[in-house]
């Protein structure tokens, strides 16, 4: 099963500790929002994914089933 | 704003739009005809065929996005709870005046299609949303409402909203949000999925569900009598900048920037750069753009898009660079101010061009902002900042010669000069005392 | 309570993002959970400590259910009321992905009652409060509470402008209240006998109750 990072851009306030678990996956811009690649998880970094989903502080970060489907519309 | 008929373009929406004003429910159904009535759409198998007709025409979403209809209207109606229809009017782009002349001279065209889609879904509530100050579109809407009353049906409900006029309060999920009693902002929540109420919401553009009405009436070979296999059917354009007559253009997507700037009465003077899809689209210059088509392939080849349909010619007297940095702070102001990258990457943005007009920009400048323009789009909750950085990073492109001399020099003198493009609140002329 | 005072300066230290050298957030925010679940295990020690020593006769509904007990009901009870609040607080942290983040917050600012509660429960039931090292210990703690608060208080002061004054004013008048209090009550005369304790423990001679300025009844 694929697994995805996503990040809610929304909730996310750049505390950055996901990058800090997480650095092969996971950059910080120079304003501490993280980049995050589009690969799939590999199994090594799944353990160390989903304790970066638990100790984001906002709860921003998400370990989706599968590849993400891209929605109908993101524009007016 | 005048809307123009050309003999080689066929008006199809804004066919019967001789008298001022708006066109009434007599006048509408002495032009088009009847709307089959709604009641054929009902049930199931009829339903179907509705939204079967919709996606054989191929019509794609004339919001900006270009999204296949059908496809959309799909997503919708197969949810388990009953949907809602949401006709967006609200045309937050300021070059733009398509929506505009179809909600406050032919409503009854937006009013018919949102009809059709929503018993094509089997939605029961649609709303209207225009823009808190559209007077003039609120008051068209509302005696339309009351003319169809009479053939209405009436377990459907229409409600006409009045929404803020941010640049980002027209995006889709701003409009549920706002629409369920939050601020005018973006979420990340799927509107198909869950939007007002938490039903399963069809949001589309008013040229949209005006093409909806005519597909519903002559059906989906006559739709494509126009246009091309990509990009069928007839777009509404707005026509700007430095030509003799601006306004709104009924026209076959198959035409050409050049043949479309001729019948909008030719250049007024000089230009040297168009802008193609408004404030989210992309700069060209003037000499490469005659020949290109304005559908959406190719225009996308070129880099380009055709966004709510805009054509905005730059003309040479102004400054490109500075019309580009104000904008740019435009649309930085614009953001919902909720996600970092496109609130800090914006800014970041607006800022260093401003700097380059006011000269103070080190030799850096241009490939920091390049880099901004990479590391910013897809990174926010809408597409705002993807738009923006495209607008920047084209302009730039295409006003390189413009770019390197401000660099190296500071500012033009024609930097001092009034600003051409529209951006709605007053804005400093961006140059340093 | 120390490990309490731990836990709760570690929480401010992440909410408040510092950054030690060498030190990642990760960790930071590690050892406030390591901190938080050592209090809760030091806490249960010192709960079945006190049922199974049947000197002062603690049941163990007293120690969940705040103020029925016969042993220095009221002081008791807030220690009572201290741990349930850091059970809800534990149980919604170790659920948060499950629960979401608003349900976790609004638990979670609870520990912000919790600590106090917990202090004043300590100063009106423990044994040895007017001893030298216990109000040293206590003072320690309760500096470094008001410090993490007032960090808080003062960082979101632009954003949050009344709750940061809020607590800035109820963190001085709860320290003014216990100083107002404190030598009139646990460090004052009879202290045992007034906070509550069953006549019978009084009596006793085996000392083990803060006796030394209780005066022998007439």
């Amino acid at each position: 099963m694929t697994r995805q990072l996503k990040v809610n851009p929304i909730t996310c306030q750049a505390h950055g500790l996901c990058a800090e678990l997480l650095p092969e996956l996971i950059a910080l811009d120079e304003w501490g929002y993280p980049i995050i690649t589009d690969e799939p998880v590999p199994a090594a970094l799944q353990t160390m994914a989903k304790r970066a989903v638990s100790v984001c502080p906002t709860l921003a970060l998400t370990l989706s089933q599968r590849a993400p489907r891209s929605p109908p519309s993101r524009s007016p | 704003m005048r809307v123009q008929e050309q003999p080689q373009l066929l008006p199809r929406l804004l066919a019967g739009l001789s008298t001022p004003g708006r066109v009434d429910l007599d006048a509408h159904l002495d032009q088009h005809g009847e709307l089959p009535t709604l009641v054929r759409y009902r049930g199931r198998s009829r339903a179907s065929s509705a939204l079967d007709e919709i996606e054989r025409a191929g019509l794609l979403g004339r919001g900006g996005a270009a999204f296949p209809t059908a496809a959309k209207m799909r997503a919708v109606a197969g949810r388990r709870r009953a949907p809602v229809v949401v006709a967006n009017g609200c045309e937050g782009e300021p070059t733009s005046r398509k929506d505009r002349l179809l909600l406050e001279r032919l409503p009854h065209l937006v009013l018919d299609g949102a009809a059709v889609a929503a018993a094509a879904i089997g939605a029961r509530e649609v709303f209207v949303c225009i823009d808190h100050g559209a007077v003039r579109a609120r008051t068209a809407l509302e005696h339309a409402v009351r003319e169809r009353r009479q053939y209405a049906d009436r377990s459907m409900s229409v409600r006409i909203v009045g929404v803020p006029g941010g640049y980002v309060c027209s995006q889709e999920s701003a409009l549920v949000q706002f629409l369920n009693g939050g601020p005018a902002k973006p979420t990340i929540v799927p509107v198909y999925e869950r939007g007002v109420a938490g039903r399963p919401t069809l949001v589309d553009n008013v040229e949209t569900l005006a093409h909806i009405a005519l597909i519903a009436r002559h059906g989906a070979e006559w739709f494509r009598g126009l246009g091309s296999p990509a990009h069928p059917g007839s777009t509404l354009l707005t026509v700007g900048g430095a030509v003799l007559r601006p306004g709104v253009y009924e026209l076959d997507p198959a035409m050409t920037v050049a043949e479309l700037v001729d019948a909008a009465g030719g250049v007024r003077e000089a230009v040297d750069a168009v802008l193609i899809g408004g404030y989210a689209g992309a700069w060209l210059k003037a000499p490469q753009s005659r020949s290109l088509h304005l559908s959406h392939e190719p225009l996308a080849a070129a880099g380009a898009s055709l966004g709510p349909g805009l054509l905005y010619l730059l003309d040479s007297d102004t400054c490109g660079i500075a019309e580009i940095a104000s904008v740019a702070r435009w649309m930085s102001d614009q953001t919902a101010q909720q996600c970092g990258p496109c609130v800090n990457g914006l800014a970041a943005i607006a800022q260093q061009l401003e700097a380059i007009v006011a000269g103070r920009a080190d030799r850096d400048a241009a490939r920091r902002i390049e880099r901004w323009c990479t590391l910013v789009p897809r990174r926010g909750a809408c597409a705002h900042p993807d738009g923006t950085t495209r607008f920047v990073s084209t302009g730039l492109h295409t006003f390189e010669h413009e770019l390197a001399d401000h660099i190296a020099h500071g500012p033009c003198e024609l930097c001092l000069g009034p600003r051409r493009l529209p951006v709605p609140r007053p804005q400093p002329v961006a140059v340093a005392a | 309570m120390i490990l309490l005072t731990l836990s709760l300066v570690l929480g401010v230290a992440g909410a408040q993002r510092l950054r030690v050298t060498r030190v990642p957030r990760f960790v930071v925010d590690s050892l406030h959970r390591t901190a938080s679940l050592l209090a809760v295990t030091f806490l249960l020690v010192h709960i079945l400590t006190a049922v199974l020593d049947s000197y002062a006769s603690i049941s163990l509904t007293d120690a969940i259910i705040p103020f029925v007990g016969s042993y220095r009901p009221l002081w008791l009870g807030l220690g009572a009321t201290a741990f349930d609040l850091l059970i809800a607080i534990t149980i919604t942290s170790l659920a948060r992905l499950s629960l979401g983040l608003r349900v976790w917050r609004a638990v979670h600012w609870l520990a912000y009652a919790c600590w106090p509660i917990a202090l004043v429960h300590a100063l009106g039931t423990g044994t040895d409060v007017p001893s030298t090292w216990m109000l040293a210990i206590g003072g320690a703690c309760l500096l470094a509470v008001l410090g993490a608060v007032g960090a808080r208080a003062f960082a979101e002061r632009q954003r949050h402008p009344r709750s940061a004054r809020a607590a800035v004013a109820t963190a001085i008048g709860f320290t003014v209240a216990l100083a107002l209090w404190l030598p009139g009550g646990p460090l004052g005369p009879q202290w045992a006998r007034r906070s509550g304790t069953p006549a019978p423990l009084l009596h006793s001679a085996a000392g083990r109750l803060a006796a030394d300025h209780a005066v022998e009844p007439a």
